[in-house]
């Protein structure tokens, strides 16, 4: 058993150099922040694909004769100004942050992974034009262009997704295509291209592989700053339409009353604040293990 | 150096800004209804409405409309808001003081201490300053601006009231005015575009504590003071030099947030208002705006990259 384990792991070191799938799970599980980051990100999941079973009430359901309630009786957290329940709303409300960023940032990686395989790929005039054309997407700020494809298009989900998708594509496209720029000259890819392989081969079954460390450690860190955004945008009204129940939408809801009920604010800052602590030790867990500069990273 | 590096950037600068108003100004054009129908509301008459197009110049052609608001807007006239009537200019200009004045503050203030953070963390890599100052940083991080100044509207507006929680001078308040709230805001981005920069300014120290001419120097025997002033502070410095170019940039979504939560009458506000009110001629000045930052701090981030790293100033070797 040991001896095919390490057979699978040097083929594997000797295509590029990424570690084994088995080596990262020990390399993460060793190191106590990154333990506690993947720890809380699952907790978080758990909860909220749980959150109809173990949340005490409904989400959405006003109740005008229990309105502002301390914590007590049926509302172990409270209620908020129409009456409803702290505890369920809070919840409730990973299922709208966790699946709406998830979807974008996979979305935004991906898309960003496949235009910058293409630019290097390509190189001269189409990895120009596509350079420029994603820098003056990042020149717009992320905050006025998502306000504006907001109200152009509605605040929908699937209009915050793709919303994050354009102002977050440019920046994995920057970062994925200096991997790829760094493999392109490599005797595989040169062997594979002089075989008249074509793109799609290429890409998929000799580019990918070799720069997948810098494609997850991206999905880490950018499903971090996902997360901020997207709430950042419901609090301003922007994101998640009312009665939804969201963290972002309850701050934004009941700060003006945090002398009254303190806990509807601090609630779903809580979990939103412990969901992000989580991504972000997640995502150093990640590039350490995979030897990838998580700086390096974000400045692209 | 200066024309084959600043030129040749200059002038994709240039192309940049204008892509950027562009893709704004045609993402706008999609827009079901207008700034008149804004205007007027729902009970319009068709003609009430097709006038004010008129007069609003909606009627002709996005292209032509483009072109006509670039002639006017390289001559410095960015038109008049389509809301307020008002020339766009003045009115986005106050705002701009404001805003710089808060980003001022929050950049001198907090990236100097966020350096002094990341170089105590670095050198005290492993023991209780660095763990405190990390654990710090990656809560910086990982909270939002919204989160920060509610709860330090808490603590110091509610729970101890010394500061107000609200900017109430008004939109066209004075400096000295607006000075009396500005520390929960400045203190809200503070604490979040800071969180990087330690980062950065920790790990680069760290780097420079394990080079050949840090050890020279203390086998040498100087004094630790001296050490670290003289050696590594100048070299920690460059690299996080970058993260502090990029962090300007990325102040202006922070800042959009704060000024909202605070009322402060500044870039943030008036960009969520007018994106409320569809007023483009606004919006338009705001992306140029923008979209010069992000040039300007991406040029001087590239800039120190090179003074960095000489071997970029070949121009083969140039991004």
């Amino acid at each position: 058993m040991t001896s095919a384990t390490i057979v699978v792991e040097t083929t594997q070191a000797s295509r590029g150099t990424l570690p084994g799938l088995r080596r990262v799970t020990r390399s993460i599980l060793r190191s106590k922040p990154a333990t506690l980051g993947f720890a809380l990100v699952i907790l978080h999941i758990l909860l909220a694909i749980l959150a109809p079973l173990i949340a005490p009430g409904n989400p959405t359901e006003n109740n005008p004769a229990a309105v502002l309630q301390l914590p007590g009786g049926p509302f172990p957290l409270g209620t908020d100004t129409l009456g409803r329940d702290i505890l369920s709303r809070t919840l409730y409300g990973g299922q709208y942050a966790l699946a709406v960023s998830f979807a974008s940032t996979a979305l935004a990686v991906i898309l960003g992974t496949v235009i910058a395989g293409l630019a290097a790929f390509y190189g001269g005039w189409v990895d120009q034009v596509i350079t420029r054309l994603l820098d003056s997407v990042l020149a717009v700020p992320a905050i006025l262009a998502m306000l504006v494809l907001v109200t152009v298009f509605g605040s929908g989900p699937e209009v915050i997704v793709l919303a994050v998708v354009v102002v977050y594509t440019g920046g994995v496209t920057r970062v994925v295509r200096a991997a790829a720029m760094d493999v392109m000259p490599k005797d595989y890819i040169v062997a594979a291209r002089a075989r008249g392989e074509g793109v799609f081969y290429i890409l998929s079954r000799e580019v990918f592989p070799n720069i997948l460390d810098v494609v997850l450690v991206e999905f880490a860190m950018r499903a971090s700053w996902v997360v901020l955004l997207v709430s950042s945008l419901s609090f301003l009204g922007f994101g998640a339409n009312p009665p939804t129940p969201d963290w972002g939408l309850m701050v934004a809801e009941n700060r003006s009353l945090m002398a009254v009920v303190p806990l509807a604010t601090l609630a779903p800052i809580v979990f939103l604040a412990t969901l992000i602590v989580g991504l972000n030790l997640a995502a150093d867990g990640l590039a350490k293990s995979l030897g990838v500069d998580r700086m390096k990273e974000i400045l692209g | 150096m200066l024309t084959r590096f600043v030129i040749p950037r200059l002038g994709w600068a240039v192309v940049t800004i204008l892509l950027a108003t562009l893709l704004v100004f045609g993402a706008m054009q999609a827009l079901p209804g207008d700034a008149a129908t804004q205007i007027l509301g729902q009970n319009a008459t068709p003609e009430a409405v097709a006038t004010l197009r008129r007069q609003l110049g909606l009627d002709q052609a996005p292209v032509e409309r483009f072109i006509s608001w670039l002639g006017h807007a390289l001559s410095g006239n960015f038109g008049t808001s389509l809301v307020s009537g008002q020339p766009v200019g003045p009115e986005v200009g106050r705002a701009l003081v404001n805003t710089a004045f808060l980003a001022g503050i929050t950049i001198v203030v907090g990236f100097s201490l966020a350096l002094v953070l990341g170089l105590v963390a670095g050198l005290c890599r492993d023991r209780w300053p660095d763990s405190l100052i990390s654990t710090l940083a990656l809560v910086g991080m990982s909270i939002p601006e919204f989160i920060v100044a509610t709860l330090l509207v808490l603590a110091f507006s509610i729970t101890i009231p010394i500061f107000p929680a609200v900017v109430v001078a008004g939109q066209n308040a004075s400096i000295t005015e607006l000075l009396p709230a500005m520390p929960l805001p400045a203190l809200s981005l503070m604490f979040v575009a800071s969180a990087y920069i330690i980062r950065m300014m920790r790990t680069s120290v760290i780097d420079v504590m394990e080079t050949d001419y840090v050890h020279t120097a203390r086998l040498k025997g100087i004094s630790t003071t001296r050490l670290v002033l003289k050696h590594v502070v100048p070299s920690a410095i460059l690299p996080t030099l970058n993260v502090v170019a990029m962090n300007v940039a990325w102040l202006i979504g922070g800042v959009v947030v704060v000024e909202s939560i605070f009322n402060y009458p500044g870039m943030g506000s008036l960009m969520i208002r007018s994106v409320q009110s569809r007023d483009l001629p606004t919006i338009l000045l705001i992306t140029v705006i923008g979209a010069m930052t992000f040039v300007v701090c991406n040029l001087l981030a590239d800039l120190a990259a090179t003074l960095l790293n000489p071997r970029l100033r070949h121009p083969r070797n140039a991004k």
